[in-house]
Formats: C-alpha cells, sequence, structure tokens
C-alpha cells in the first residue's frame, strides 16, 4: 500500500521527486541524503571549533574514528571536505559533532570556524572509514594523534571512557603549542581523573621516537591507532618498524601524499564533451584546466562525488601508485592520474 | 543578404576580445546571488505548480479552473524556460549542487533532456542559422527565408505554423531524430534514431500519464475538468514558448549563413554571426522572467551557458560594444517582432517572384 502510494505520487510529481516539493516547507527534509542543521559552533582555540549538528533522519550513525563528507555551500559553490566524527560514537539519532581546523587560505574551513554556519543546513555524507576500534579490545591499546588529527581519537576515547572500556589504554597528543591543544581541559580531566587505568599525555613539539621511548618504553606491545599530518604518520611509523612492529599500527590519513613516482605527463580523451588534454596531476585536476566542471568533492579520494567512468587506458592511483588497466570501471578522478590511452566519460 | 557592416579583421579581433572580456569579469562574478535566484525562481515555479493542482481538484467552481489553469500555465512556463533551458544549458553548473546541474536535471516537456541538450545546445548554438546544419532554422517545416526551396505544399505554412506552436513540445521532441526522414526513409533508420524514439515515447508516456491520467482519475467526478485545466495549460505553454523562440531567430533583419562561414570562423566572426542570427525583444522584469530571459535572444546566443538573469545586464554593455563598431542589434517590442514574423512566414508562402534571386531547389 505504502510503496504503491509512494509510486503513485512519484508518478504525479514526475520529471521532479516528492522531496522537491517536500522541501520547500522543510529544508531539512530528504529522502535520500543526510542534511544536518548546524546547531552551534563552539571555539576550541585560536584556529579550530566545534561544529555540533543534528541529522535528519537518514543518519545511520557512525563507529569511532569513522569520518563524514560534510558538503556546505560557499559563495553559491557547494564544496565538500571529509572530517572525522569527533564526538563519541552514535546511533541514528542525536547530534554529532566535528571538530574542524581553519586551514589559513582554505575555501571552507574558515568558514566553518568562523561559526557563520550557525543555524544553516549542511549536507553529510553517512559515516566511513575503517579506522575503527575492533568488537573486542586488544590486550593494550595506543591511541596516538598530533595536531588536528586527534579528532577520530577523541571518538575513540570518548567512546571507551562512556562504555568503561578505557583499562589499559594510553592516549598521547602531540601539540604545537600548548595553546594549540585541542579539548585541552578535557584532557585533563582525563588525566586527572581519580580512578586511572585510562592514561593520558599531551607533549608539545614534533613527535621524536627516543623521547617517546621514554613515555611509553614497551610501546611495540600495544595496538596503535594514529591519526596526525603526514610527517607525524612517517615517524610513528618509523618508531614501531624499527622495533619490528609495524604490523600492529593503523593509520588514518587526512591530506593526500602522492605515491612516491609521481606519474608522466600523458594524454586524456573527454569522450562526451570530446576534449583532449594532457597532465601530469590528478584527471580531476585535468579536467577542470581544459575547462570540465565534474562534480567533486574532498579532492582525497574519500567523498568519491568525483567518481566517473573510464572507458579506456591505464591510470594510477595517486595514494598508492598502483596502476589500473581495467576498461569501463568507475574510477574517483581527483585520486588518479593518467598514464597512457585514457579515455573518460565526462 | 549580409547587411551588417564588414568589420575589417582587426576590428573583428578586437570586437571579439571585448566580448570576451564581458564574458570574463561576469563569469568571476558568478556566486550565491546566482545560486539564490535560481533557487528563488524554482521555488516559485514549484509552489505555483502545486496552487494549480490544488486549484484543478476544486474546479466545480468555475473561477478555480481559471485560477488553477492560469497558475499551471505558468508553472510550466517558468519550470521549461527560467529554469530547465537555462539548467539545461550548464549555466548553474558552477554550484557543483546536483540539483542544479545540466547533466542530471529533466524537465517538464516530452523533450527527454539529453536530446535537448543535442539538438539545442550543441547544434542549435554551435550552428545558428546556419542553412543545412541548424535545424531549428524553420523546423524543417517552415519556409523561413528567400534561399529556402518553395514546393506547393509551402503555400499552407501559416497552417503549419499555427501546428507547430500549438504541439510546439512534440515539435522539440521529434528534433533530435530528423522525423521526416525516419517516416520517409526507412531504411536509413539507426540504431541511434531507435534509442532516441525510445527514449522520447518513455518520456512522453510519463508526461501524458501524469497529466492526462492521474491527475484528471484523482479529481473523481472533475476528471474533464482537471483533464481541460491540464491540456489549456500545456498548450498555453507551448504557445508561449514557440512566440518567445521564433521572435529570436526569425524577425526582419536576422541573418542566415551558407556552411562555409563555419569554415575557420574566428571568435569574433563566431560572435558576429550569433548577433547577426539572434534578436531580442524589450519588456519589463516579468516579460524578462517569463520568456527565460530568452527575451535576451542577442546575449543568450553570446554567452549560452551564463546563468540568463544576467543578460539585461550584460545587454547594456553588448549594446554599447555593437554600436563603437557599427555592428546591428536587432530588437523592438514583443507584439512587433511577432507581427514581423508572421509577415515572413505568409510572406515566403508565397513563391518567388521570378528574377528575385533564389537557390533553385536541388532536391
Amino acid at each position: 500500500m505504502i510503496a504503491f502510494a509512494s509510486r503513485l505520487l512519484a508518478a504525479l510529481t514526475y520529471p521532479r521527486a516528492i522531496d522537491d516539493f517536500v522541501e520547500i516547507a522543510n529544508p531539512l527534509h530528504s529522502s535520500r541524503e543526510v542534511r544536518a542543521r548546524v546547531v552551534a559552533v563552539r571555539p576550541e582555540t585560536h584556529d579550530t571549533a566545534t561544529l555540533v549538528l543534528q541529522p535528519n533522519g537518514r543518519w545511520r550513525g557512525h563507529r569511532a574514528g569513522q569520518h563524514v563528507a560534510l558538503t556546505v555551500e560557499v559563495a553559491g559553490v557547494r564544496r565538500t571536505r571529509c572530517f572525522s566524527v569527533a564526538s563519541r560514537e552514535s546511533s541514528s539519532d542525536g547530534a554529532i559533532e566535528i571538530t574542524v581546523k581553519a586551514r589559513p587560505g582554505g575555501a571552507v574551513t574558515p568558514l566553518l570556524v568562523s561559526g557563520a554556519l550557525t543555524g544553516t543546513i549542511v549536507t553529510l555524507s553517512q559515516a566511513a572509514g575503517d579506522f575503527v576500534l575492533p568488537e573486542l579490545m586488544p590486550e593494550r591499546t595506543l591511541l596516538l594523534s598530533g595536531g588536528s588529527g586527534i579528532t577520530p581519537l577523541m571518538s575513540m576515547l570518548r567512546t571507551l571512557s562512556a562504555a568503561g572500556h578505557d583499562d589499559a589504554i594510553t592516549f598521547v597528543h602531540y601539540a604545537r603549542s600548548s595553546e594549540d591543544v585541542i579539548f585541552r581541559e578535557e584532557l585533563s580531566r582525563f588525566a586527572g581523573a581519580a580512578r586511572n587505568p585510562l592514561r593520558v599525555e599531551v607533549r608539545t613539539g614534533d613527535f621524536v621516537a627516543e623521547t617517546f621511548a621514554e613515555l611509553v618504553p614497551d610501546f611495540e606491545d600495544h595496538d596503535a591507532w594514529v591519526c596526525g599530518p603526514p610527517p607525524f604518520i612517517a615517524a610513528v611509523t618509523a618508531a614501531f618498524a624499527a622495533r619490528d612492529a609495524a604490523a600492529r599500527v593503523r593509520v588514518e590519513r587526512f591530506s593526500l601524499e602522492p605515491a612516491a613516482d609521481v606519474p608522466t605527463d600523458a594524454e586524456v580523451r573527454f569522450a562526451r564533451s570530446g576534449r583532449r588534454a594532457r597532465g601530469a596531476g590528478s584527471l580531476l585536476a585535468i579536467a577542470e584546466a581544459s575547462g570540465l566542471n565534474p562534480p567533486s568533492g574532498c579532492r582525497l579520494g574519500i567523498c568519491r562525488t568525483c567518481t566517473c567512468r573510464k572507458l579506456s587506458g591505464t591510470t594510477r592511483d595517486l595514494r598508492t601508485g598502483a596502476l589500473s588497466s581495467d576498461a569501463d570501471v568507475d574510477i574517483q578522478l581527483c585520486v588518479s592520474a593518467p598514464v597512457s590511452g585514457v579515455a573518460i566519460d565526462l | 543578404m549580409n547587411t551588417a557592416r564588414r568589420l575589417s579583421a582587426a576590428d573583428l579581433e578586437a570586437f571579439g576580445a571585448e566580448l570576451d572580456a564581458l564574458l570574463h569579469r561576469t563569469r568571476t562574478d558568478l556566486g550565491e546571488r546566482d545560486v539564490r535566484y535560481i533557487r528563488t525562481a524554482i521555488r516559485r515555479q514549484r509552489s505555483l505548480e502545486l496552487a494549480g493542482r490544488a486549484l484543478l481538484f476544486a474546479s466545480f467552481f468555475p473561477p478555480a479552473w481559471v485560477l488553477g489553469t492560469a497558475a499551471l500555465a505558468a508553472s510550466k512556463i517558468i519550470e521549461n524556460m527560467e529554469v530547465g533551458h537555462n539548467v539545461l544549458h550548464g549555466q548553474y553548473d558552477f554550484a557543483n549542487d546536483p540539483k542544479l546541474s545540466s547533466t542530471t536535471y529533466e524537465w517538464d516537456s516530452v523533450c527527454p533532456a539529453d536530446q535537448w541538450r543535442h539538438s539545442h545546445n550543441y547544434l542549435h548554438h554551435t550552428f545558428t542559422n546556419v542553412r543545412g546544419v541548424d535545424a531549428d532554422l524553420g523546423y524543417r517545416l517552415l519556409r523561413v527565408e528567400d534561399a529556402q526551396p518553395w514546393t506547393r505544399w509551402t503555400f499552407f505554412q501559416p497552417l503549419y505554423a499555427v501546428a507547430l506552436a500549438v504541439l510546439f513540445q512534440w515539435g522539440v521532441a521529434a528534433h533530435d531524430v530528423d522525423l521526416r526522414r525516419y517516416i520517409a526513409q526507412p531504411r536509413e533508420r539507426t540504431d541511434e534514431d531507435r534509442e532516441k524514439i525510445g527514449g522520447v515515447v518513455r518520456k512522453a508516456s510519463r508526461q501524458l500519464l501524469k497529466d492526462y491520467v492521474l491527475f484528471p482519475l484523482l479529481a473523481g467526478p472533475f476528471a474533464l475538468h482537471v483533464l481541460a485545466g491540464n491540456l489549456v495549460a500545456n498548450l498555453v505553454r507551448n504557445v508561449w514558448a514557440f512566440a518567445v523562440i521564433f521572435c529570436g531567430h526569425f524577425p526582419d533583419g536576422t541573418e542566415t549563413f551558407e556552411p562555409q562561414v563555419l569554415d575557420g570562423e574566428t571568435r569574433g566572426a563566431f560572435y558576429q554571426r550569433q548577433l547577426a542570427g539572434s534578436a531580442n525583444f524589450e519588456g519589463g522584469r516579468l516579460l524578462h522572467f517569463m520568456s527565460g530571459h530568452l527575451s535576451h535572444q542577442i546575449e543568450h546566443h553570446l554567452f549560452p551557458d551564463v546563468p540568463a538573469h544576467r543578460y539585461p545586464e550584460m545587454g547594456r554593455e553588448v549594446r554599447a560594444i555593437c554600436e563603437k563598431y557599427g555592428v546591428a542589434y536587432n530588437t523592438g517590442s514583443l507584439g512587433g517582432q511577432l507581427w514581423s514574423v508572421a509577415k515572413k512566414i505568409a510572406r515566403l508562402a508565397l513563391p518567388p517572384l521570378t528574377g528575385r534571386s533564389s537557390t533553385p531547389a536541388s532536391t
């Protein structure tokens, strides 16, 4: 009956969707996408703030450590960026929080941090990512973060603490200076709690393997979750590798580091528009430079907004360096570079 | 034939550069204002559509029928012209919003949007008024210039024009496939033709189902009232769209071109051809809005993917540039332009006078 009614409504509103009429009255409504109201923007440090988001009924919740793609409109243009959810593991109802650092000169993050979006509606993806805790916690856990990389680990810490599973957990955070410590008060509350199987340490300055080894001498005996800027991740993984424990580290990156072997200049054919171009970077950048405007989002290979059909040719994954020579497959333009004979359905 | 002053190659280049500069200035200024504009238009259109459909359900009360039909007609006109036509041109693609994207938008017309984007955006806008290439030139049905051959069937073309006006959306739907060839030469049919016809049939069935079956049935005892209201609304939209579009390319003073002009055509020459092949009509903001700003057909043909609500302000600059270079800028009142189109269709229905230059029938 309901199925029949919704088919009838769809036929009556064709070629629009029923949503297109409902959202005139309620902009938060959507039967497909997650939309959220920005309930509050809370400053954290001089360049970071926490956005409290109240999602609509499409939100399916998140696991601690996962991220969402957030879409906002900046000067009339929709832009998508990925952020780890910082609040503790959520079900489908209730607000979630993301904590954002304003990147100087960035198009999106300064706007988010400024608080100007309070009360507006933004679009979210469902939570995604496999940087999560296992069902059964390891014997010893190390949560290690640098700078704004603290957010997914904060979600883990908050989740574990709320569930009382915070035994044998060491949380170490590195910040540039004490003014840059996000969640400083909350972290010191954790650190100073009376019953303290949980250990929370905050350090300023770069991660240095030697001093870290003084702090956690047996770190190689921990299962580690690590998030931070690329040099931080590189230093931590090197420290674990030096003790033959590389496999115990799981990392979450929030910026794109091209794989070492940067692809050479190659020709690309955009089949639908009939354009040809040459370039070395991502197919997204090449397409944009040749005047095309494909939908795009995070530009990090996460949100999949720029997914597009590759008709033929070989592309290289900018993150891993892996080659793909399959024809007629969907690829992410932002993390694929042309190698040879590439034709894209664009 | 060519009444425009011949520009020197250097002038033509400078003329093109000035229009390019205007395009660039406008494009870098696109943003929130444009997105807000089109979303407001969409909101108004949907509210009118809801109001129109609701009023038609109360159409046992005659004024409700009239108002409902008027609201639905207005909503269909706005959806087709200010929203559909302009969104499908990619005017709002810069916003990166899937709901305003030329690749995903589908409009309230029997013509599938993807076929329209080929026949209109590509063929008509690139080859505007070029004989044998631009199928909008007389819609393969009318003789709209002396150079076209006259046959005895041409004599009845005022009737064809009326029929095309009444059935305009079907004319548009039959456009991407050359329906005349499809029917007359069954052996020439390609898979692509068949695919396109299939697309039109699927799209048209859903449109007909909505307006002529489902909404009337829902109205129960007033089914016929609703059916009549929907029919009249579609008809009004058809006639209005026909009028606006015919005022865009066929009033006196608009020129047609031989395919040779396309060889090595420079940017400046392209602009000059678009200017010579298009005509504006003047009016207030409401008239511009209800014509999807195709009242600014000239600016639309110069800058087809710039948000159309920008055309009035761009038009002032275009006119100044045209005056500077002595390029004709064809504009007039809506009534005047329509009258001139009607006269042309009537005059060309008659056989060419002997001695007058005309190309003999080549078929």
